[in-house]
């Protein structure tokens, strides 16, 4: 499903660069990704969403160089195919839990937000528990909670990949084994490629591949 | 477009406190010069009604404004006053109806004005209920003296003593009260209307008591020679004119030379008004005699450089506000820099979260804009009484 081929990425006015020659992910694939802190873990799940370009090399999703793509085709394809879960959840304050998970069918007009995307919004939140809280502004909720719901929001346009960067960083241990087997058990369900970072190496056992790119970033 | 909305709505409902903050502030731009210039339109409006319909003022030699102000807004004034015999001059020109006019006193907070009745056909008042005077001590009240004091026909009202230090000077008089006028949004609905000798009564011009050569207490009287009566200060003098008493009020000296603030002279034509002010321009001349119209229009073009002034202070003190609105907006934005990258990394174009912040800013110009609406609709509508009771 993923095929990198010759990428070179660096930041302007920065040392950081990430060259990765040849890297391939299945689909429906769960693949870690590790390395130490600054060796751009985040950069690599930004330039597998999009978010940042490669100066060189190519990003292959589905056949598609995302790479060679404008910002608003890039941004079209992040919207349709590709789910997120953010670092630190991401959640918008002012929004109830409803809110936060219909976030991207309100700010994109390619979504539609109709009874259909709803129903399914209000399904997600019941499957993680937060059915009888929809209502509830997000900054009543534990940390648990608020990444419970970044994960219904980046589940609800059904995507063909999940990118999910330390979703379980700031969780205790119970709600890690709840977050990490969530996101397994939509992959598995769904047959969509998961790509996750982290730093909990006991969490590895679960993944079908550990991508390191201590070997990579420089 | 309905979803930014939304989103825009929670933004400022979770931010009730800053938004209510902008909002006030916007308001007051918007409102504070247009809510002035209503006021002073009015104001300007008013005055120069008042000092169109009045054609001639004669007066004595001193501040045209002051005699105008007292004349036609019944303000208390120190100026020198005329006789009655300044009356009788504009009379016998047979240019011009004069009306005396008599402001110096007041009564519970209200000028009492002497005049006579062709004062009422002159400003077109009419009478709401009761009658005329037509006695001594009668007087006729304003619309707004009978309806904050609650005063009808057969109330009384007394007039102020202008000192309590000065035990010979004017002394209270219980005047009835025999008609209220009809509301006429002018000064007259604030003033206590009598006529000439009964403000000259109660300046002690004038006065009653019982007839001396009946006296029933002999110890009142100071002395008696050749059939005049001289009283003591034990004399009680009469401070209600009834009908037992009223026959025996009198004056004391020449009528013709007693006090008048101002006389209001109507002349039949321009012609007339031409003339009569001709016979006001001789060197020894002790009158004043004025257009009440350029005197109020010079006032006001006075104030008009005052509110210029003040409107150039207010247009720097507006841009300030508009700048620190900007700086919060921009200090907000960088606060919410983090949601603002969450939404593009969302997918969200940027002129998806500009449209979003838009409507932010929009709601605020919107109900700003609401609330000023409010306040000028209730400007236009009370902007008359208030005036009436503030300013003239």
């Amino acid at each position: 499903m993923i095929k990198i081929r010759e990428l070179y990425f660096e930041y302007p006015k920065s040392d950081f660069k990430l060259s990765i020659p040849e890297l391939d992910i299945k689909g429906g694939a769960k693949a870690a990704v590790i390395g130490p802190s600054g060796y751009g873990k985040t950069t690599f799940l930004n330039l597998l969403s999009g978010i940042n370009t490669p100066q060189e090399g190519k990003i292959e999703i589905d056949s598609r160089n995302i790479g060679s793509l404008s910002d608003s085709e890039r941004r079209s394809f992040r919207i349709s195919k590709i789910g997120f879960v953010f670092q630190n959840f991401e959640l918008v304050e002012y929004l109830t839990i409803l809110d936060n998970i219909l976030l991207p069918y309100r700010i994109n007009p390619l979504l539609k937000l109709t009874g259909d995307v709803s129903s399914r919004a209000v399904e997600l939140a019941e499957q993680m528990g937060l059915g009888d809280k929809l209502k509830r502004n997000v900054t009543k909720l534990s940390q648990g909670e608020m990444q419970r719901v970044a994960i219904c929001r980046a589940l609800l346009n059904e995507p063909k990949l999940l990118l999910a960067d330390e979703p379980t960083g700031n969780l205790d241990p119970k709600n890690k084994e709840i977050t990490i087997q969530a996101l397994f058990d939509y992959a598995e369900q769904n047959e969509s490629t998961l790509v996750t970072v982290t730093h909990d190496h006991g969490l590895l056992g679960g993944f079908d591949t550990v991508i390191d790119l201590a070997v990579y970033a420089n | 477009m309905t979803d930014s909305l939304y989103l825009a709505w929670q933004y400022i409902l979770n931010n009730k406190i800053k938004t209510a903050i902008m909002v006030i502030s916007v308001t007051v731009i918007i409102y504070l010069p247009l809510g002035l210039s209503i006021l002073v339109n009015q104001s300007e409006r008013q005055l120069l009604n008042r000092a169109l319909s009045t054609p001639v003022l004669i007066g004595s030699k001193g501040s045209s404004l002051d005699l105008v102000i007292n004349t036609l807004y019944f303000e208390p004034s120190e100026f020198d006053t005329l006789t009655m015999k300044s009356v009788e001059r504009v009379d016998e020109t047979g240019l011009a109806v004069p009306i005396p006019m008599h402001v110096r006193f007041k009564a519970r907070g209200y000028p009492i004005v002497g005049t006579g009745l062709e004062y009422f056909n002159f400003r077109g008042l009419e009478l709401e209920s009761g009658s005329n005077i037509a006695f001594l001590g009668d007087c006729v009240i304003g619309f707004l003296v009978s309806s904050k004091l609650d005063l009808n026909p057969g109330d009384t009202i007394i007039s102020s003593p202008e000192t309590m230090l000065d035990i010979s000077g004017v002394y209270p008089l219980k005047m009835n009260i025999v008609g209220v006028l009809k509301e006429s949004h002018s000064p007259d609905d604030k003033a206590i209307f009598t006529d000439m000798k009964t403000a000259w009564v109660i300046q002690g011009l004038g006065h009653g008591h019982e007839d001396l050569s009946k006296a029933a207490d002999k110890s009142v009287l100071l002395n008696v020679k050749d059939g005049n009566y001289t009283a003591n200060a034990k004399l009680y003098q009469y401070n209600t004119v009834s009908q037992e008493n009223v026959d025996e009020f009198h004056f004391h000296g020449d009528q013709s030379a007693f006090p008048v603030t101002a006389v209001i002279a109507v002349p039949s034509n321009e012609k007339n008004k031409t003339l009569l002010m001709g016979r006001y321009i001789s060197a020894g001349e002790t009158s004043q005699i004025v257009k009440p119209e350029k005197v109020i229009e010079k006032l006001l073009a006075n104030i008009f450089k005052i509110k210029g002034f003040l409107d150039s202070v207010f247009v720097i003190v507006a841009v300030s506000t508009l700048l620190l609105l900007g700086l919060v907006l921009m200090l907000s934005l960088r606060l919410r820099s983090r949601e603002v990258q969450t939404m593009y990394r969302l997918g969200s174009s940027r002129f998806k979260i500009a449209e979003l912040l838009g409507f932010e800013i929009g709601i605020i110009l919107v109900v700003s804009l609401f609330f000023s609406s409010i306040l000028l609709i209730a400007t236009m509508r009370y902007v008359s009484e208030f005036i009436k009771v503030f300013i003239v």
